[in-house]
Formats: structure tokens, sequence, C-alpha cells
């Protein structure tokens, strides 16, 4: 059923997962039980793997956490290639991105944390000391301008004229 | 010294004095005036140009590419235009002699009504259609000719009614499609009968083709591409609707040569040519704009979808649009005017949306409502007319 009505089910919830059946069914002219359907399916079939907002926590003082990108150099092994270190790596909880790299190193890990010292310390005492791993550097992100496809400034407001031709 | 007579002369042309101002401009001065207005009142995409394409016109004017361009446009440009027309539409054109890129489709339309009309030839208009057609034909010193169409045929023309208002002094057609106002596509059969009037009658044809990108059900046929039809018709479009670029003011004209020449004598004298850097912004689109488009399509389509469905459910009956960016319900049930209408719910509802009437014959008993803007502020329109709605019927 992954036809042209699955993607176009698949693109609005991306762009907002929280938009109702009802809305979406009208949207792609279908009736919202067969929206909910495909949604089943789609999540069934590990098309749809979880439901997510982009948060700005920066507008919340409270909240600060501290994300650093990590490039990583590792011996791959025999028979699993870099996949079992990849498992390793991507078990821990602060782990929230990996990605197998063409280029000057192998796995990008994203990681975080809520402050500085405990990032570094996710660093020195789990990572580096993986037996495969070579090395590792380490990149702070200073500031989020987009993620995810979202601009993090305010929303641009319409500038176009109440009425046109 | 001798004195004047003051009265023995205007001070304006005839031809602009006849003209009766937009009815358009009306509701912008009353909505402009107020706030919390949800509008759905505007002609225009809601998406901001793509950006690689202002980066485009951005890089030309730091390379100082601030000069003019040949006045036909760019070559560069001409050249893709004609290119795009193969690829999309199927139809050639020579970069040389049958293009012409103009200060948006409204100069293309001037410039052609104004190098093929003498004094008191007709121009047939298909209405309800785009305000600004009839004084285009006026200003060229010709005269407007409507022909009506209704929701009943869902606003496309009976070829009948053109042949029937056909004269000896009738020049050309003006066609537009998909159509602004209501929507409307025509059905490639339709359009061949309208091929045959016109090689019955040696007509011209203008073809408004501005929103062929944003024709969702049908494939858009280019009119040219009729048999016959390519040495008759002017087909109009421009880079507006389907690359979201309104303030840049491009389009073109596409033409048979006798017919571009003298288009272009004209823009050249006027004009001189298109805003060099906005030229470059448009090649840049039609190089590597075409993904843009077919998502910003896929949007307003599925708005369309949204807006005709939640319309029906409030007791709003709209016809189904095949394309552009234009729903045009009936409000007839509710015995006002369109324009009482859309006064009324301005004021009430704060929803701004452009009475039928102002679109020519078979507008009335209309509104029309562009699904171009956010899917929050098309449910609180719509749940505003609900609400309107559903107090006149109270009174």
């Amino acid at each position: 059923m992954l036809d042209q009505k699955a993607y176009e089910i698949l693109q609005i919830i991306e762009a907002n997962g929280r938009l109702e059946s009802s809305k979406i069914a009208k949207m792609v002219d279908l009736t919202s039980e067969e929206v909910d359907q495909y949604v089943k399916e789609l999540e069934d079939k590990n098309v749809i793997l979880s439901y997510s907002a982009v948060v700005d926590w920066t507008k919340l003082p409270a909240k600060e956490t501290v994300t650093a990108t990590i490039d990583v150099k590792v011996a791959p092994k025999r028979g699993v290639g870099f996949d079992e270190v990849a498992e390793r790596i991507y078990r821990f909880p602060e782990v929230k991105a990996l990605y197998l790299m063409s280029g000057a190193y192998d796995l990008s890990v994203v990681i975080e944390g809520k402050t500085m010292q405990e990032t570094a310390r996710f660093v020195s005492e789990r990572l580096s000391t993986i037996d495969s791993v070579l090395s590792t550097t380490t990149h702070f992100q200073l500031k989020t301008y987009k993620h995810d496809g979202v601009i993090f400034k305010e929303p641009e407001s319409d500038k176009r004229i109440v009425v046109s031709p | 010294m001798e004195k004047v007579a003051m009265t023995s002369y205007s001070r304006l042309s005839d031809r602009v004095s006849e003209i009766k101002p937009s009815g358009i401009r009306r509701f912008f001065d009353l909505a402009s005036q107020m706030e919390n207005v949800i509008s759905l009142g505007v002609g225009e995409p809601d998406f901001v140009t793509p950006w690689n394409i202002r980066e485009e016109s951005i890089f030309s004017l730091e390379r100082g590419y601030t000069a003019y361009s040949a006045n036909a446009g760019l070559i560069e440009l001409r050249e893709a235009i004609s290119h795009y027309m193969e690829t999309r539409f199927a139809v050639s054109y020579n970069p040389d002699t049958e293009i012409l890129v103009t200060v948006g489709a409204s100069e293309a339309i001037d410039l052609g009504m104004r190098a093929i009309l003498n004094e008191g030839d007709e121009v047939i208009i298909v209405e309800p259609t785009f305000v600004s057609y009839a004084p285009l034909v006026t200003m060229a010193g010709g005269v407007p000719v409507p022909v009506g169409t209704s929701a009943e045929t869902n606003f496309e023309v009976r070829p009948a009614d053109i042949e029937a208002a056909v004269t000896d002094k009738t020049k050309a057609i003006m066609i537009c499609y998909p159509n602004n106002p209501t929507g409307s596509s025509i059905s490639k059969k339709c359009l061949e009968d309208i091929a045959a009037i016109v090689r019955k009658h040696n007509l011209f044809v203008f073809s408004d083709e501005i929103y062929a990108e944003l024709a969702y059900d049908k494939e858009h046929v280019c009119f040219a591409t009729l048999p016959g039809m390519k040495e008759q018709t002017i087909v109009i479009n421009g880079f507006s609707k389907a690359f979201a670029m309104t303030g840049w003011r491009v389009g073109f004209a596409l033409a048979p040569p006798d017919l571009l020449g003298a288009m272009l004598k004209i823009h050249q004298y006027s004009l001189m040519c298109a805003p060099t850097m906005a030229q470059y912004g448009a090649l840049e689109a039609l190089q590597h704009g075409m993904d843009d488009v077919e998502r910003m399509k896929l949007s307003y389509q599925q708005r369309r979808n949204f807006f005709v469905k939640t319309a029906k459910e409030i007791g709003l009956p709209c016809h189904h649009p095949d394309g552009a960016l234009y729903a045009f319900p009936s409000i007839a049930h509710t015995g006002f005017t369109s324009e009482e209408f859309a006064e009324a719910l301005l004021k009430e509802e704060r929803v701004a949306v452009v009475p039928g009437s102002v679109f020519g014959e078979g507008g009335e008993g209309h509104i029309r409502c562009s699904y171009a803007t956010s899917l929050t502020h098309l449910e609180e329109a719509l749940e505003r007319i609900g609400r309107f709605l559903r107090r006149l019927e109270l009174r």
C-alpha cells in the first residue's frame, strides 16, 4: 500500500505529526478511516518510527543542554564491519544520532548532555575506551540555526497585501 | 491674450476615463483598515520565492550585472524558456524571434492587445476572469465583449456562446486556464472547439497560461499545440505563480514572429527590458526550480481539497476547481449580492474574500477565496464563514 497517498500522508505527518486524521483525510482526498489505516500500516512496517517535536530549548532558561558531534575513527572488525561497534555506541541513551560516514573519519556521533563536563566525561570514559575506537574529535554545538528542516527563529509575517488581483 | 475655453477638452483621455476602478481596490481599502483580518483575498502564492532563486539574483547584483538586457530579454533566459516550453508543454518557440520577456504577464497582455487591435476591434473575453483583461482591451482602443460562464458547466466556456458573440469586428478571443477566479480549466475537447471557431473566423487567441503549472487533476494542454493554432496565438506565461515570484515582475509572451515583432516594438519604446536582476532569478528558476514547483503545487492541491470539502460541510456550495489558487464558492442561496456578502463577512467576521462580481459576467453570486494561506488560517477562516452563514439563516 506504499502508493502516492502514502507518500503524501507521510510528508504531511513529517511536517506536523499532530495534525488530526480528519484534516489529513480532507487534504489527500480520503476518509479519516482510510488515513488511519495508512498510518497504522506505516507504523507496523516501521516506516513511521516515532513522532516528535522540534523544540527550541533555549527559550526555557531552566532546561539547558549541551550537544556535541564527535568524529570517531574506528578499526572495523572482520565479519561485522562497523556494525558491532556502532551498536555498542548507539545503545547509550546520551547518543541522539549515529551515522557511518565516508571521508576522514568513520562514525559521526551526536550526543546530548546536561553540562559540558558530563559530555566530556562520556567521551573520555565511555567512547574512547571502546576497544576498536582509535580516536575522537569533539565539536560542541554553539547555536542552532536550523534543525530537522526547521529554522530556529520567529516565523516571518505574511508580507502580502490583504487583497490583490 | 486669447482665452482658452476650459470646458472644451477633458484633462484625461476618454479611454482612461471610461475605465472603472477595480472592485478589488475597494476591498483592499476596506480590509486594510481592519485588524485581525484573515485574508482569503490574495491572488498570489503564500510561499516566499525559493532561496536559490533569490540567491542567484543577489549574486547577479554582486557580479555587477546591472545594465539593460536585450529588449527581448536575456538570450540565456529566452533559450531556457524555449527549452521549458518544449519539455513541459511540447511546443517549440524560437528564442530569437518568438519569445519576449516582459515585465510580468500583464505587460505581455497589454503589448499583445496594442499590437493587434485597431479602434473598435472586438475582443471576446471569457468571464468571470482576471480583472485586467477588459481594461487592457479598452486602453488599446478595442471593445471587450464578455462571454459568461457558470457553475453549471464548472465555469468551462460553451464554444457555442463564443461563436454567438463573433461579429465582423471580432479580432481575438481571450482565455485563461486554469482560471482566476474560478480555478476551472478548459478540456482539450473544448479547446479544440474554440480552435475551430478561430480557424473559421480567422481570429487570434490570447491564451493566458500563467497557472499552467498549478493544474492539479488534468495535464495542461497549451493552446498553441492545437493544429494551426501556433500562428494564431499569443501564449502568455510568467514566473509569478509557479515559482512564487509575483513581486519580481517577470513574464513572457510567445507568439509568431510578426506578432512578436510588433509587441517588441512597443515594449522597447515603453519599457526597454524587464529588470536584469529579476531575469537572472527567473533563469535560475527554470534551470533548478522545478522541484520547488512540484512541492508548492502539492501543498496547494492539498489545501484546495481541504478548502472545498470543509466549505461544503459548512453549507458553502463549491464547485471543483481544477487548478490555480482559488475556489469560487456560491453564495447565491444567502440572497446577498456578492459585494454585500463580502462586505458583511469582512465587517462581522473579519474574513476578506473578493466578490465574484468584480471578475465579470457569471461572477455574481460567488466569492473568490484563495486557499494559498496556512492550514491554520484556512480552518479559522472557514469556521468564521460557517458561523456567519448560520447567523444569516437565523435572520
